[in-house]
């Protein structure tokens, strides 16, 4: 195998390649300080509140483009690999032209005090590149709802978005930004492997040599997104042991329909696997939106959120609730689990050492079954959950066929509710077996009480959640903010 | 709003950074380029809430890589307590700590990251102590800060038992962090004979001068602070600047290299203060139409540890208490609290913003416990134009607008038929409710210090005719500089583009006051404006002679000079040959806000120069099986005087509602029960988001003067729009009452989906019947002391 130790990546227009001082250090840290791009800016180094915000290019696993915007904060130099990306910089000059997202943002009084203005501006540039020059309000709300200003309330922004069309268009140059992407695909060909201050950094680009090295190296850091790993070190200040990327293995990339299920590689990102699931259940759509900001599902993946296992994450409540299984691979063996197995207790998994999560299942949609997913939080987007809910259910002449009911936030990890699950099961789909059932969820769960919600809060909101999908399943409307 | 006079003031000309903000090109603290052997500092904090610290081991510290200095306050070579009132807070912990987070120890090292690590690795021996935590604990402790305050008119017990109605609560709101997303930092440069040149994001460079001073033991002319920009203030950089500012420069001092200290977010969270979180408990006796008869309020504020600014807050809140409304007989005792808690401290609204939701609280308690529409309850306690106008702390009201004001409002958000619509919303959901509030606002304008009501400029004019201003405000956004521009432009009839405004910097403009008190472009621009009007007499006088015309007939415009029937002289030629001829072309300015006076001991005076009126409708609806809340709905209409630039006021207005939105619906501070702040970062602390923006939001100007001979007629507009916010809350409370059968909502702020769901289940409960303990509230002493 091939080795190299040199980061290969386009910036502003400009090709580097760059030795990282450590695996972790940060994209910003290395724009910053050792570029000294300083438009992009520190706001919280924990990827909430899009100072950051800079816009890559990838090649999808079809060979089209894809634009994204990413926190820098969050994203370690070895992750830009092979990537195009650019900062406010490469945009308009302050004395000259600037780009038309810059010339919006100016004339509708876009900024304040501008600290949080060129991660907008790149969020912006992100969408403009896209192709989507002419947004609907719902999708400016969606491309910007990983940026934070303080000072605006937004509206101005939000205008400047919706009127960016209005400007003398910028030409686009996908066929520069391809040939760039091609010209890395070559260059970054061998496997990266970085060694320096004090860990390994390892990205394999096969499936097997992956497998190989997690098996080989038990105590590894498993990095896909780094939407939590990357916290560990700008927040907890961890060394992090050595760590093996997903990231190069392209075939974790792709996602396939058969007439079973879906497969979702460990390298897909929330985004496009969230899209896929919502394609199969749009029921799923809201909770896809208020999942995570854009740029965190644009760097995370779903797998990565199920490995990562934590009792708030909300895409396991969800997958239980529709049955998916998970492939967990060791060296060359797979073997195939329900999701609701795969949590034991509080960051404890049913996994070996040397075991890493391959690919997602979910079952396709069967005829007849209801599905919801609620997700409660004080803030609508870029919120952790208080409570995440999900539903699947399947009526014969109103009785009930089949249920799964499925929580995070109630317990150490995502779990299902049995009690609850049984006081439906076999029978009548109506009020008052419902109210039962809410009832029996207090015997399900004892959830705890922190800064997010009180225990109380969690149990009478999951009660009344499980009303609300009743309600719904009705076919009563109104029933959400 | 009427068509402005004028060529510069009055147009809505973008922030004068636009260009370099969407450039990513303005150069905030962090950005400035290094110098070469710059160490980088972090603080280390304290674990524990309330303790006596028995042993400090920084060994491991010391020897961790690219560690270069620490300090413990042992090392601190001048004062080593400071305060902006009182000197009560220690540079680095003593042998007490008395806050999660409060810096014990500094590090010095080669880099940021370096920095942080090595603060981790203290070992620390504690021997813990009691802790207090809530306002409510401190008060029932009577743990004071700084010793209560009460104002009071006419014979309150008598007034309340008299009736006909009357009704006691409670009401608690939390705090608010500022989050500023360009956080704390400051940049110390060593330089010559003991000179120390401070870059530091704070809103007031002079205080950071003095204290810099202070804790090196010098004098305050080896010290010189600057500050171009920065990312956001909201007050959080009015005093708190200081502990960042002070151990850079002795870190720097020490090593003689330059040493910049950058608060990571979480560590910022931890070590500064916050909007005062507080407990009010009231009781109010009113007549059969709503008229408030009289009405007693005990407030009780968080302050933290220390006092900082909590003394001048908490007497804001006090004179915000009365809003638009004429009391007669009141009895308003305001409790300063010490916790171990962060000390709070500024922020936008200053305390007014608590005042002013404790009594439109009460107003919509008087409101739904007669059945009447609130705002006809608001209407009929408002403020006389003639008679009914002394407030409670003895300034007359003279410029009262409200009524016309609210009646615009009223008009234009189609208030009445929106409350039936909504009504017949109701009665056809059963999960889904909506609600309507309407929230009248008067904000008092000027630092209630009144020596605080100062400002300088410097102004010099180029013999290109290119101009520079500096004055003693800071610019954090709200556009200052931008109006302190155009203000200068007009005086000199020149197009803003030849005006420039330099960075605040405290050896250019000395003893300046802080960017605060939404005073800044009141005092600053009148203090240009004084500064241009000098040099323009001088030149006026220069030109007179040397064209021999009259010195009333020179005009400055259209980047010319006219001078009587001699063509126009383009300004940069004008100036040259005023410069050949010995004119100065520079030239300071001041400017002192007239007419305030104010007796801190008492309370009473004329604090405020004018007031500000402003109000707020908003409609909203919940889910009352979560507790979630959606704002649909915002109008409001601002009385910004002449608006000195409506674009910039405008951003100000909706900036400021949706900020007090946030602070009132999902921004949520929690301690635990050991006293440390859970919600430390954006990821567990939610400032409003993009989508929190409501779809329709309507802000209108009114159309007013300023009766005040302000900065051509302008009015302020940092602070005031910020509780319009209020009617967001109360408009939840409204959609809670609709499910109830006519109990009262109990409704804490903020109003998160568990709260919410709190005062669904307490208007299914019998009336709270919650009675203030006379005994306690009788007893309070008078007022003793106050803010200097």
């Amino acid at each position: 195998m091939q080795h190299r130790d040199t980061v290969h990546f386009y910036l502003n227009g400009k090709a580097y390649s760059v030795k990282p001082a450590s695996p972790t250090q940060t994209l910003l840290q290395y724009l910053r300080e050792d570029l000294r791009l300083i438009g992009t800016k520190e706001g919280c180094a924990e990827g909430d509140c899009g100072a950051c915000t800079v816009t890559e290019a990838a090649l999808q696993p079809d060979g089209s483009l894809a634009y994204r915007a990413v926190n820098a904060c969050i994203r370690f130099l070895p992750m830009v690999d092979g990537k195009v990306l650019w900062t406010v910089e490469a945009l308009g000059d302050a004395a000259g032209q600037l780009h038309p997202v810059q010339q919006a943002m100016v004339d509708h009084h876009g900024s304040q005090c501008g600290f949080c203005t060129p991660g907008f501006v790149m969020s912006l540039y992100t969408m403009y590149r896209k192709g989507l020059v002419r947004p609907d309000r719902e999708q400016v709300l969606d491309h910007l709802s990983g940026n934070l200003c303080r000072c605006t309330g937004y509206r101005p922004i939000i205008d400047a978005a919706l009127d960016m069309h209005a400007y003398e268009p910028v030409v686009p140059d996908d066929d520069l930004v391809h040939g760039q992407l091609a010209q890395l695909r070559e260059r970054c060909a061998a496997t990266l492997v970085i060694v320096a201050g004090g860990s390994r950094y390892i990205a394999p680009t096969t499936t097997s040599e992956l497998a190989e090295a997690v098996r080989q190296d038990p105590d590894a850091v498993v990095l896909a997104g780094g939407t939590d790993v990357g916290l560990w070190v700008t927040k907890q200040l961890k060394t992090l042991p050595n760590i093996i990327s997903v990231g190069a293995v392209q075939a974790l990339h792709e996602i396939t329909l058969d007439d079973d299920g879906l497969r979702i590689g460990a390298g897909v990102l929330l985004e496009e696997g969230y899209e896929a699931v919502v394609a199969e259940y749009p029921e799923a759509t809201e909770l896809w939106k208020r999942f995570a900001s854009m740029p965190i599902r644009n760097a995370g993946t779903l797998v990565g959120n199920l490995a990562n296992g934590s009792p708030i994450g909300d895409t396991a409540p969800l997958l239980i609730a529709l049955g998916a299984k998970v492939v967990l691979r060791k060296g060359a063996q797979r073997r195939s689990l329900n999701l609701d197995a795969l949590y034991l207790d509080y960051r404890k998994q049913q996994r070996d050492p040397g075991e890493f999560l391959e690919e997602v299942w979910v079952p396709r949609r069967k005829p007849g079954v209801k599905v919801a997913t609620y997700k409660l939080s004080k803030r609508f987007d870029q919120d952790i959950s208080a409570v995440c809910s999900a539903y699947a259910l399947t009526l014969d002449n109103n009785r009930v066929k089949a249920i799964s009911i499925a929580h995070g936030g109630m317990a150490p990890t995502s779990r299902r509710a049995p009690r609850a699950e049984q006081a439906l099961l076999g029978r009548s789909w109506n009020e008052g077996n419902v109210r039962q059932a809410m009832q029996a969820l207090e015997d399900d769960y004892q959830p705890m009480t922190d800064m997010r919600a009180s225990s109380d809060y969690r149990l009478k909101a999951a009660r009344n959640l499980l009303y609300r999908f009743y309600l719904e399943s009705t076919g009563v409307d109104g029933t959400r903010v | 709003m009427q068509a402005s006079t004028y060529q510069t003031v009055g147009q809505p000309l973008p922030h004068e950074s636009a260009r370099l903000h969407v450039a990513g090109s303005a150069l905030y603290t962090d950005d400035l380029p290094e110098r070469h052997g710059t160490l980088h500092a972090a603080f280390g904090l304290s674990d524990r809430a309330h303790a006596r610290v028995l042993a400090i081991d920084l060994e491991a510290v010391r020897s961790a890589p690219g560690v270069v200095d620490v300090i413990c306050l042992d090392n601190i070579p001048g004062h080593r307590y400071l305060g902006p009132v009182v000197a009560d807070e220690p540079v680095l912990a003593d042998e007490f700590v008395h806050y999660v987070g409060q810096p014990l120890f500094a590090v010095a090292a080669a880099t940021h990251h370096m920095a942080r690590r090595a603060a981790r690795l203290a070992k620390v021996q504690y021997e813990d102590l009691p802790i207090t935590l809530t306002a409510q604990q401190g008060a029932e402790q009577a743990s004071y800060v700084l010793p209560p305050v009460r104002i009071s008119r006419g014979d309150i017990e008598a007034a309340l038992a008299r009736g006909p109605r009357r009704h006691s609560a409670e009401l608690t709101c939390g705090g608010q962090e500022q989050f500023y997303l360009e956080g704390q930092v400051a940049y110390a440069l060593p330089g010559e004979n003991a000179e120390m040149q401070v870059y530091c994001s704070t809103q007031h460079p002079s205080e950071m001068q003095s204290m810099v001073a202070h804790v090196l033991g010098q004098p305050a002319h080896t010290i010189r602070v600057e500050c171009r920009r920065m990312g956001g203030g909201f007050g959080g950089k009015e005093t708190q600047s200081w502990q960042f500012a002070t151990v850079a420069a002795v870190l720097a001092q020490r090593s003689g290299k330059p040493v910049k200290m950058r608060a990571d977010r979480d560590d910022d969270f931890l070590i500064t203060g916050k909007r005062h979180d507080f407990r009010t408990r009231y009781d109010v006796a009113y007549t059969d139409d709503g008229l408030i008869t009289g009405i007693k309020f005990e407030h009780q504020l968080r302050c933290g540890y220390s006092a900082d600014l909590s003394g001048a807050v908490a007497d804001r809140q006090v004179f915000h208490t009365d809003n638009t409304y004429f009391l007669d007989t009141f009895d308003i005792r305001s409790l300063r609290v010490r916790t171990n808690t962060q000390s709070n401290t500024a922020f936008r609204g200053f305390g007014g913003p608590q005042g002013i939701l404790a009594i439109e609280y009460v107003m919509d308690d008087i409101a739904m416990r007669l059945g009447k529409d609130a705002l006809d309850v608001r209407k009929i306690n408002f403020y006389g134009r003639e008679d009914r106008n002394l407030t409670p702390y003895g300034m007359t009201v003279e410029d009262n607008v409200i009524h016309e004001l609210v009646d615009q409002l009223e008009t234009t958000s189609d208030y009445r038929a929106r409350r039936e619509q909504i009504r017949r919303f109701n009665a056809g959901s059963t999960i889904l409710k909506k609600g309507l509030a309407l929230v009248p606002v008067k904000f008092g304008i000027s630092f209630t210090a009144t020596h605080m009501n100062q400002a300088g400029a410097l102004l010099h004019i180029y013999t290109d005719g290119s101009v520079l201003i500096n004055h003693g405000g800071t610019e954090m956004g709200q556009g200052l500089n931008t109006k302190v521009a155009q203000v200068v432009a007009e005086e000199l009839g020149l197009d803003i583009g030849r005006v420039r405004v330099s960075g605040t910097d405290t050896s250019k403009v000395s003893n300046t006051s802080a960017t605060a008190a939404s005073t800044g472009t009141d005092l600053n621009g009148k203090a240009a404006q004084d500064a241009a009007r000098k040099i323009k007499a001088a030149l006026c006088r220069y030109a007179a002679d040397h064209h021999g015309c009259d010195e009333s007939q020179i005009v400055f415009a259209g980047n010319h000079v006219m001078c009587g029937d001699h063509p126009p002289i383009p300004f940069d030629i004008f100036v040259q040959s005023a410069y050949k001829a010995r004119v100065p072309l520079w030239s300071s300015g001041f400017y002192r806000t007239p007419k305030i006076h104010y007796d801190f001991k008492t309370l009473t005076g004329r604090p405020f120069y004018y007031f500000v009126y402003c109000a707020a409708c908003a409609e909203v609806v919940i889910d009352t099986l979560t507790g979630e809340s959606r704002l649909l709905r915002a109008d409001i209409l601002y009385d910004a005087g002449r608006s000195l630039n409506p674009a910039v006021d405008l951003g100000q207005i909706e900036g400021g509602f949706i900020q007090g939105m946030g602070w009132l619906t999902t921004e949520e501070l929690w301690w635990n029960d050991a006293g440390r702040l859970m919600t430390h970062a954006p990821s567990t602390y939610k400032i409003p988001s993009i989508s929190d923006c409501p779809a329709v939001l309507n802000v209108a100007f009114f159309d007013n003067g300023n009766a005040e001979n302000n900065i051509y007629q302008s009015k302020a507009v940092g602070e005031p729009p910020l509780p319009t916010a209020v009617s967001v809350l109360l408009a939840i409370r409204d959609a809670v009452a609709a499910t109830g059968q006519g109990a009262l909502p109990v409704l804490n702020a903020p109003a998160t989906p568990e709260r919410i769901l709190d005062a669904l289940a307490s208007v299914q409960a019998p009336l709270p019947t919650i009675l203030p303990d006379d005994d306690t509230l009788a007893e309070a002493p008078p007022a003793e002391i106050g803010y200097d």
